[in-house]
């Protein structure tokens, strides 16, 4: 960021969440960048931007596509690195029908189910076939084990790299052709009416991101969770990557989008994921009737004959089932491939509190999260944990999560009574940071080890010593069991080294997770690069792309040279992955000839005389493909990537302008108001995101949208986030006697407009109501908010935060923003929307006791609000059509069925 | 203290020490000159990195008598070159607050209160309760005759404030034993 030249920060508020890192957007704009902050509200950020610009909550994908718009129409792209490095020039298949063909859905949608059918989208076929429907994973599925996550290490697998091109971007089937004709809606004009956005800041915020990049100059976005938490929020992030490929931000320094994200190791836990749909290095988890079988499974990860790293899954997969399984996996058993638990729809934390409600689940651990205030739908959650039969909290403090049984907002309410409630809860303390050794993944894919300082106190301990020791005595109970379900328990490598309290050496499970030879000369050493991994058992690793923080024996993660060294990536501070690379894809730093777009951006380049590529970085390119190398596509793997194709996870090699397949909501972004909204889509007539997940539940209704009757009982739009003194929903800092007296209680921040039509003071008390529920907080009246004017009317937005809960054990506490919020998901991530919704906003406390619940049930009553409010997938089916028609016959197959 | 000198007037001894601001030893108290930093006087300094957000800052801990002293942002490092925000700069409170827990509590059903537990009974009742919601809720092979292999009655939620070596071991372990959903933060 500190290399960028106009910083856009977006979905976010840096300066506030993530203080320390914005010092480099200072620095940045020290050295003379431009900086503008996008946000519905006024923040720190804006206080230090060259400009603040304010938008409507949830309108994003209408100002980034009308950028999109403003470069394409006014010929402002990167032509040749457009060109050469994205997939502008690649021809689509001619089944393909886009928004602009069909009233706002794309080709393929299903009505009945919410789902696509992506093999429209698909790549045209170089031998004119058409691609099987087949060959495709259905959205219903794929959004099911939300697949999307997948990709977090690169781009989803193509059957072939073979694409037919047009360089001169002129046949109307080339992606940059339907990409024009797709955004050409989205103008200046449509940006005021639906952001709230005017004529002269849209074309401040387009003159500066396009004047500052190209050859010499480069513009880098930020975001956060005000990007991925909306029903459409990764094509939000797509929006803005189209954005950035065509004005050639990728891959350079000071170019990208930079995920800033919210907790020490939220990367790490993605990456070695303690998540539902995925194993470690971004392989999924297996599915029922997709993946049974390791050839399934293979297949469907990635083709052999695609191009790029994703063509070796085999070795990844194998290695791991080896690291996890020892001798037991073997060539003959498929290296106990059947170990593995399947799924069969999407068992994510949302769906797993339903399924709490519905008494499937009997036991849940917690760890070091707290979705009694931090889930959307705060009840909901609540209510769900009274349905275990056990629960295990291990937390520093006495969390909400821990005590909802005993002084919850359902026991104020009298929903739940302490002495009707059969949960059985085990509370244990844990270790905090300085007493346990390991490693974090920051945000920027950078792992850094802590040593351990002191020993935990009283019985606290890490989740590495209880987790060892609770699998320790599971196996010790089913030693000698000749259940065949148990194999996988008794197999399982689980023979750390101890120190003499008998705790496991977080060194060996690193070494574990960077793999090892396991047979052959160099057995037990351990593995330098995931390229020398095998798919025959004679290696294992815990997970491929962290491979190299272990090289040698040596602990990358620990690595700490003052300021990580002389060179301007300064790398001799911890590991980044994949293999020490600081800037992903910076083969894109360089012209397709190999040198570089300019003397002030020189990164990575080819170097002629010694044969390679070279630079401030570790090129992320195989080092000695030469420029102008064409090798043959239908070799497949790396070998298939010819020396202009930098995006080395794609399976073309290309950057993805137009999504052809992994995403399930669409190849390409389309505006869609949010699952509440006051506003009425002006974009096309389909008002909500179509394959968006929806609980229509009547503990989860919804606020009535746009025009809809009763939609004036919402008639506000609200938005959530951080403070800098707390920390999400409060399980670290709400205890903290310092923190807490710094921010002491829940706010919210209402513009002078709207504090003068509910007669709002600040220092006062207000109620905020959504069809959920209803929370108080004390009034701040600013005009760091303001109304905006969409579609001709004002439009009012409230600002919470969410870090306060209600207990009685921590220093603070107060209403939760989360209770307010429904549950409806983005449907490739499975996150929920929760910034942005609908509520109203009365003077005065709320009522408590049945009083409450009363309140929330009259507001539903009075908007009409019902298991059918916003539930609909198509909006209006007079102007939309659904192509091609799904007919009647596929009701019987699974993966059209919603779980 | 020393009898009262007109050479001690603030403003003389400013001039008088060369500290013309009255930012350094020219306003400094004599109790302030016999006091060393905590920082000074530990028996050791470990590196670490903040608890908190996803910045990842280098953080300097100092050990006294095997007690968290201090913690200080680390200079050294080329994330944070030495900041710490205030959480950042609050978390030797984390480590030592009076309020943290540091025993097992236990809540059995229908009670109103928590009692306490020793560790061996705790992991040992939920080593056994894990086992029987196992054993209770397992699903073979689902309507197809396909294979699943796995239970839907246990869940767990966390790891985003874990290490990197924690995740692994609960996906590892979870996986073993055929419990799917297993979630964190960043689904959130």
């Amino acid at each position: 960021m500190a290399n960028a030249d106009c910083i856009i920060l977006m979905g976010g508020n840096m300066a506030e969440a993530h203080p320390v890192g914005f010092q480099w957007v200072t620095e940045a704009k020290a050295r003379g960048a431009r900086v503008i902050h996008i946000d519905p509200r006024f923040t720190r950020t804006s206080a230090v931007a060259d400009r603040h610009i304010a938008i409507r909550a949830g309108s994003d994908v209408v100002l980034l596509g009308g950028l999109v718009n403003h470069v394409l129409t006014h010929d402002l792209y990167f032509r040749e690195y457009v060109v050469a490095y994205t997939n502008a020039a690649t021809l689509l298949g001619e089944d393909f029908r886009d928004t602009e063909d069909l009233g706002g859905l794309f080709s393929g949608f299903d009505p009945r189910t919410g789902d696509y059918d992506p093999s429209t989208w698909a790549y045209a076929h170089p031998d004119g076939r058409v691609e099987s429907t087949g060959g495709e994973e259905h959205g219903a599925s794929a959004s099911a084990r939300a697949a999307g996550d997948q990709h977090g290490s690169g781009g989803p697998a193509l059957e072939h790299s073979t694409v037919l091109r047009d360089d001169t971007l002129q046949n109307p089937r080339t992606v940059f052709q339907v990409l024009r004709r797709h955004f050409s809606r989205y103008t200046p004009e449509m940006v005021r009416d639906m952001c709230g956005i005017t004529l002269e800041e849209f074309e401040y915020l387009a003159r500066s991101v396009t004047e500052n990049s190209g050859r010499e100059r480069t513009t880098c976005f930020g975001y956060a969770t005000g990007w991925t938490q909306h029903t459409l929020g990764v094509q939000f992030i797509r929006t803005a990557a189209i954005l950035q490929l065509l004005l050639g931000n990728v891959g350079r320094p000071g170019g990208g989008i930079m995920a800033l994200r919210g907790h020490a190791s939220i990367q790490g836990s993605t990456d070695i994921p303690t998540l539902f749909n995925l194993l470690p290095g971004y392989l999924p988890m297996p599915s029922a009737g997709l993946h049974d079988t390791l050839a399934d499974y293979l297949e469907e990860v990635a083709s052999p004959t695609q191009k790029g790293f994703w063509a070796y899954a085999d070795t990844y997969t194998i290695s791991l089932l080896k690291a996890w399984f020892g001798d037991a996996a073997t060539a003959d058993n498929d290296w106990a491939y059947d170990y593995l638990p399947r799924l069969n729809g999407p068992h994510g934390t949302y769906q797993t509190a339903m399924d709490m409600l519905a008494d499937k689940v009997e036991g849940y651990f917690v760890l070091g999260q707290n979705p009694a205030v931090g889930s959307a739908n705060g009840r909901q959650q609540r209510m769900a944990m009274s349905h275990l039969k056990w629960l295990v909290v291990r937390d520093l403090n006495l969390i909400e999560s821990a005590t909802w049984w005993k002084d919850g907002p359902e026991i104020a309410s009298g929903e739940l009574r302490t002495e009707d409630i059969g949960t059985e809860v085990f509370f244990l303390p844990a270790a905090t940071h300085v007493e346990k050794a390991g490693s974090f993944t920051q945000t920027q894919r950078l792992l850094q080890w802590r040593h351990q300082a002191v020993e935990p106190p009283g019985q606290a301990e890490s989740e590495l010593d209880f987790f060892h020791e609770l699998g320790r005595r599971i196996r010790e109970r089913l030693a000698g069991s000749t259940d065949e379900r148990d194999r996988p328990l008794l197999d399982l490598t689980w023979d750390y080294p101890l120190d003499e309290h008998g705790k496991p050496d977080p060194e060996a499970v690193l070494s574990e997770i960077n793999g090892y030879h396991v047979t052959g000369p160099d057995a037990g050493r351990n593995l330098s690069s995931y390229t020398e991994m095998k798919a025959d058992g004679s290696t294992a690793c815990g997970c491929w792309i962290y491979t190299g923080v272990y090289a040698e024996g040596h602990n990358l993660a620990a690595r700490r040279v003052p300021n990580g060294g002389a060179g301007i990536a300064q790398t001799e501070w911890g590991w980044a992955w994949p293999a020490d690379r600081r800037i992903l894809y910076n083969r894109a730093s360089a012209d397709p000839q190999g040198r570089p777009w300019s003397e002030r951006k020189k990164y990575v380049w080819w170097d002629e005389q010694a044969g390679r590529w070279t630079g401030s970085d570790v090129p992320d390119f195989p080092v000695d493909r030469a420029p102008d190398a064409r090798p043959d596509p239908d070799l497949g793997g790396a070998e298939a990537l010819a020396g202009d194709d930098p995006f080395i996870m794609q399976s073309d090699g290309k950057g993805w302008l137009f999504a052809p397949t992994g995403l399930v909501d669409g190849p390409l972004p389309a505006h869609y108001e949010p699952q509440e909204s006051p506003v009425r889509n002006a974009l096309y007539p389909q008002q909500q995101a179509p394959a968006r997940v929806l609980f229509p539940r009547e503990d989860n209704l919804g606020a009535p949208s746009a025009d809809e009757p009763g939609a004036d009982v919402y008639p506000y739009v609200f938005t959530t986030y951080r403070l800098t003194e707390h920390h999400t929903a409060g399980g670290m800092s709400r205890w903290s006697p310092v923190l807490a007296e710094l921010q002491p209680e829940m706010f919210c921040e209402v513009s002078p407009q709207l504090a003068a039509e509910r007669g709002l003071e600040t220092g006062g008390w207000a109620t905020i109501v959504s069809p959920r529920s209803a929370i108080e907080a004390r009034v701040l009246v600013t005009d760091r908010m303001r109304p905006l004017r969409i579609n001709g009317r004002e439009v009012h937005q409230v600002g919470l935060p969410y870090h306060w809960g209600v207990g009685t054990d921590a220093v603070v506490s107060g209403d939760a923003a989360n209770d307010l919020l429904g549950v409806a998901l983005d449907p490739n991530t499975q996150i929920q929307e929760s910034k942005v919704a609908s509520c109203d906003v009365v003077a005065g406390r709320r009522p408590h006791g049945e009083a409450l619940l009363r309140l929330v049930r009259d507001y539903q009553l009075r908007a009409g609000a019902t298991v059918g409010t916003d539930s609909a997938r198509i909006t209006d089916p007079a102007r939309e059509t659904v192509e091609p028609d799904p007919g009647d016959d596929e009701q019987g197959s699974v993966w059209h069925t919603r779980w | 203290m020393a009898a009262w000198s007109p050479l001690e007037w603030p403003v003389l001894r400013q001039f008088r020490s060369g500290d013309v601001f009255g930012r350094g030893p020219a306003v400094t108290s004599p109790t302030t000159r016999h006091i060393a930093p905590r920082t000074a006087t530990a028996d050791r300094v470990v590196q670490s990195v903040c608890p908190f957000c996803a910045v990842g800052c280098g953080q300097k801990i100092y050990v006294k008598d095997e007690k968290v002293v201090q913690i200080e942002g680390d200079p050294d490092s080329p994330i944070s070159r030495g900041r710490l925000c205030p959480k950042g700069a609050s978390s030797a409170q984390l480590v030592n607050n009076p309020l943290r827990q540091t025993a097992i509590r236990y809540r059995a059903p229908y009670a109103t209160d928590w009692q306490d537990l020793d560790r061996d009974t705790a992991i040992d009742m939920i080593a056994d309760r894990f086992l029987e919601t196992r054993r209770r809720t397992w699903q073979d092979r689902d309507e197809h005759g396909r294979p699943l292999r796995r239970t839907m009655g246990i869940a767990s939620l966390g790891g985003a404030t874990l290490d990197n070596e924690e995740n692994y071991l609960i996906k590892k372990l979870f996986t073993a034993a055929g419990a799917i959903q297993i979630e964190n933060q960043a689904r959130i």
